[in-house]
Formats: C-alpha cells, structure tokens, sequence
C-alpha cells in the first residue's frame, strides 16, 4: 500500500477506472501472472483443473418481469465429484440497480465480481453520476475479455448480469461468452452446468409481462428442474434450510428476497406437483 | 554580479498563509455537524453540478472550500486511496484517520516546498457505529489538522458562524432541526439562503452500507419551510 496520497499527473492519470488506478498503483494481486503459474514449456496446454479439482459454482438464472427483471442461482459448489460448499452466493448485487451472477469456476468468479462491484461504485464516485447500464455491461466484458487467458487454461468464468435500465425503465439481460462477448437476451436466460434444463423450464412457463411475483415462482420451478437433472445443481434442502438465492431487480433497486418466501414458493410447487399426480 | 534579495524564511511562511487565506475568503463558508443520527454537511452553492461536499467511501465523506480545482484534485485523490485500500484489505480497515493524515502531510508538503500553496480547506467526516464514534477532521492548507467533536466550520467568514453555532448547536437535535439551525448559522440575522443556494449531504446511520446521502432541493424546501 502506497503511503502516499495517490495523485498523478495528467499522462498518467486512471480517470474513474479503477482497473487503470490498480495498475498505476502498481497492484498486481488482482491478476494472475500465468508465466509464473506453470513453467513455459508446460503452461500453454496445462489445463489447471487437472492438476487439481477446482471449486465450481453452476446453475444461474435471470427472468425479465414487469418493471425488472429477477435473478436467481443455487448455493452449490463443487470440486471434482464432492460437493465443496451447499451455501455459495452465487448471485450478488453489482450495484444499486444491478446484479450479477457467477457460474464456473468460483475462485476467480468471486474475483471478478468484487473487482466488477469495486469498479462501478468507483466509477460513480469520480464521476458524480452512474454508468449506464449498457455501460455497466460493457465494463462487464472487458473484464471477461481479460480473463480470457485464464479460461484457456481451463479456468472458465461466466457471469450474467441483469438490471433495471433507469433511463428506459425497463428490466435487462446480459449474457457473456468465455472471449467477453455480451449479447443481450430479451426475456430471460440461464447459464452453468444445469442451465441447459433451467432454460427449458422457463420457456415453457415464461409469459409476457409476467409479476414479480410470478417470475419468482418461475426460476425456482427452473431452479428445481436443473437440480434434478443435474449433479452439480443442489436443490432446495430442507433438513437445511438452505434455499437458492433470489433476487429482485426493480426502479426500487435490487432486493434479495427472504428465505421464508423462497422457502414457501418451493412448498407451493412441491404441493402442486403432488396435487397434479405428477412426481415432486 | 547581482545578489538575490534575501527573504528571511518566516516572511515567506507569511507571505504564503496570506496568499492561501485570501483565496480561501473569496469562496463561501460551510458546515459540518454532528446530530441525532449521524453528521450533517451543509454548503453554500450555488452550482448544481460542481459539488462542495462528495462520497469517499462507505462511512466517510469529503467536504472542502476554496479553489474547486485544487480540492477536487484531493477529493479524487481520496477516494483513490479508499478504494484501494478497502479492495486490498477489507471495507472495515478504510478510516478517515489514516486519510486525513495524508492529506495533512501532503497539503504540509505543498506549503512549505512548491511555489504556491493550495488554496483549500477541507473536511474529512466519518460515521462512527455510535453517535460517540462520529468523528470532523478540519484540515488547513498548510496542513494543520483539528479534530471536532461537535460542529467545524470551513472558509473565510469563519468566526461568526461558530458564534451562531455555539448558541444553537445540540447532539440531539433531529434531521430537519439541525439543517434549520446550519442554515441559519450560515446565512446570519441578515440574510437568508434559499434551497437552490444550498449543498446538504448527510452521513446517517440508518443500515446501509453506504451511509451517504444527498438531501435534494424538493426536501430542503420542505424542511426549511420556503417555497
């Protein structure tokens, strides 16, 4: 930590990204140094999950409501074939008015979502005034861009991030690919390893101009579906008490919904499942 | 050959404060406060856009008068430095101690080695967890630092304003009264400032993680009764 007050000169100046003022800062913690991880005639084709299991997080889900947009993901993460945690966050809030979610690998995930968190906060400090939030999504990319190194080397980080647009008032979906290419979805998406079932439970139960409340219900339903396909997707555990996260992204800002009625929303499905004669 | 003239050192010494002082008085005056609920600021301003008084991090705020640009250049440098910190360690270990004394060392540096000295004085607040904890560094522009318990006032015109303050100030005072009595602190008996001549942020403990808030100009209205 430099004991001085960081200033610069003009040339040299970071303007409001934080990532520049960490470079000129000469912090080098925040990436990593692949030369330094393997040696060079290895590194280029080491797959570093090979070496040893590393943690993943998987299922991630975000569904575009009347006036927002809801977020949801699963509390598991996993190493190799054991389960490393049941109550990873995997859903956080970017800032006041967007979040993001993380799947694969979850060291550098959590990485990116702090840096990503720091950034925006950071940005809007200097500036005076938020980025947009195509601005926040770009920011998003680039950070994935240079993260592609890493996912060469198996270490893959996809994150999805959606907010409440407030120049346009209205809820948006960003996806990501490995090489920090971001599209924009028009209703909803779902990505990790069960997302491929999350996706299709919502198609079949997604509407126009859907509640809150019944988009909620909708990513849990996708949320229980990917957990039943997929190992690496954990479920609602009720001996537990663990509930996937949930999370509401509205003008009012993001709100993360409460256990209780995550909780009661998987007993209602659950109930309707018994009800219809179909299996929970 | 010409010699140059000698200046004996304490002459220079006053010759800068004089020159930073003069530079600070031209700027309008403002107030920094602890109430009920955390520390209140509050700046004459005319400008909507050019802030006074700004966020530096989740309990900590920055206010300062004089050369906008000088202070900006700090308040910026500020944030750097809290930003920094709080990613490399943890948001807990950013405090407004260790900050105001760089600021302190570097507006001391300034002073004493550059041509010219900056023609600021600035505020660094923090939000203590209990109203005991709130805590008003006043730094001067040759990097003298105070810290206040109770109230500090920045800018030229300072001593009448701590008068009217002294009489009125209270820690128990509410939102509304204490930015009341700020005002009219500010302003004295002989004038008054309307909402859009003013700058207020507060620092409040309510819960949220960043405790920092403007109060805009529809609530000023509102809490100082003009229309």
């Amino acid at each position: 930590m430099a004991p001085n007050l960081p200033l610069f000169s003009p040339p040299e100046d970071p303007g409001p990204s934080f990532i520049r003022l960490l470079e000129q800062m000469g912090y080098t913690g925040f990436k990593y140094d692949l030369q330094s991880l393997a040696p060079p005639s290895t590194h280029s084709s080491q797959d570093l999950s090979s070496i040893q299991p590393l943690r993943h997080g998987t299922t991630i889900v975000a569904v575009r409501c009347e006036g927002g947009v809801v977020m949801a993901g699963d509390r598991r993460a996993t190493e190799g074939y054991s389960i490393a945690n049941r109550t990873m966050e995997k859903v956080f809030p970017a800032d006041s008015h967007s979040g993001v979610a993380i799947a694969g690998t979850a060291g550098p995930a959590i990485e990116m979502v702090k840096l990503f968190q720091t950034q925006l906060e950071h940005y809007e400090k200097v500036e005076g005034a938020t980025l947009s939030l195509e601005g926040k999504a770009n920011q998003l990319a680039m950070m994935v861009r240079g993260h592609l190194p890493m996912a060469m080397q198996g270490l893959v980080v996809i994150p999805l991030f959606a907010g409440y647009d407030l120049r346009r008032n209205m809820g948006r979906i960003f996806t990501y690919d490995v090489t920090g290419g971001h599209y924009e979805e028009s209703d909803f998406h779902a990505t990790g390893s069960g997302g491929r079932d999350a996706r299709t439970a919502i198609k079949l139960g997604y509407r126009d101009h859907m509640s809150a409340d019944e988009a909620i219900s909708l990513v849990i339903e996708a949320l229980y579906q990917a957990a039943d396909e997929d190992s690496a997707t954990g479920g609602p555990d009720m001996v537990r008490g663990i509930y996937p996260t949930v999370a509401v992204i509205t003008e009012r800002g993001f709100e993360r919904v409460a256990d209780d009625r995550v909780a009661q929303s998987f007993q209602e499905l659950i109930a309707a499942k018994h009800q219809g004669g179909q299996l929970p | 050959m010409t010699m140059p003239f000698y200046v004996a050192p304490e002459q220079v010494m006053k010759d800068r404060a004089e020159y930073a002082q003069k530079g600070i008085a031209r700027g309008r005056s403002l107030i920094a406060s602890t109430f009920s609920d955390g520390i209140l600021i509050v700046a004459e301003n005319p400008s909507r856009s050019l802030h006074k008084i700004s966020e530096i991090y989740d309990r900590i705020a920055f206010a300062g008068v004089g050369k906008y640009n000088e202070f900006d250049q700090l308040r910026v440098a500020g944030i750097r430095h809290a930003d920094t910190k709080g990613y490399a360690y943890s948001r807990e270990d950013v405090d407004a101690r260790s900050l105001a004394n760089l600021y302190a060392q570097y507006l001391g540096q300034v002073f004493t080695h550059e041509m010219k000295p900056m023609e600021v004085e600035i505020l660094v607040a923090e939000l203590g967890i209990e109203s005991s904890g709130d805590q008003l560094y006043h730094i001067a522009y040759e990097g003298t630092i105070m810290d206040e318990e109770r109230f500090t006032v920045l800018g030229g015109d300072a001593e009448p304003i701590i008068e009217r303050m002294e009489s009125s100030w209270s820690r128990d005072h509410r939102l509304e009264e204490a930015i009341s009595e700020m005002v009219a602190a500010l302003a004295g008996p002989r004038k008054t400032i309307a909402p859009n001549e003013l700058e207020v942020a507060a620092l409040a403990r309510n819960g949220t993680r960043r405790a920092f808030r403007r109060i805009g100009e529809a609530e000023l209205q509102r809490i100082l009764g003009t229309s």
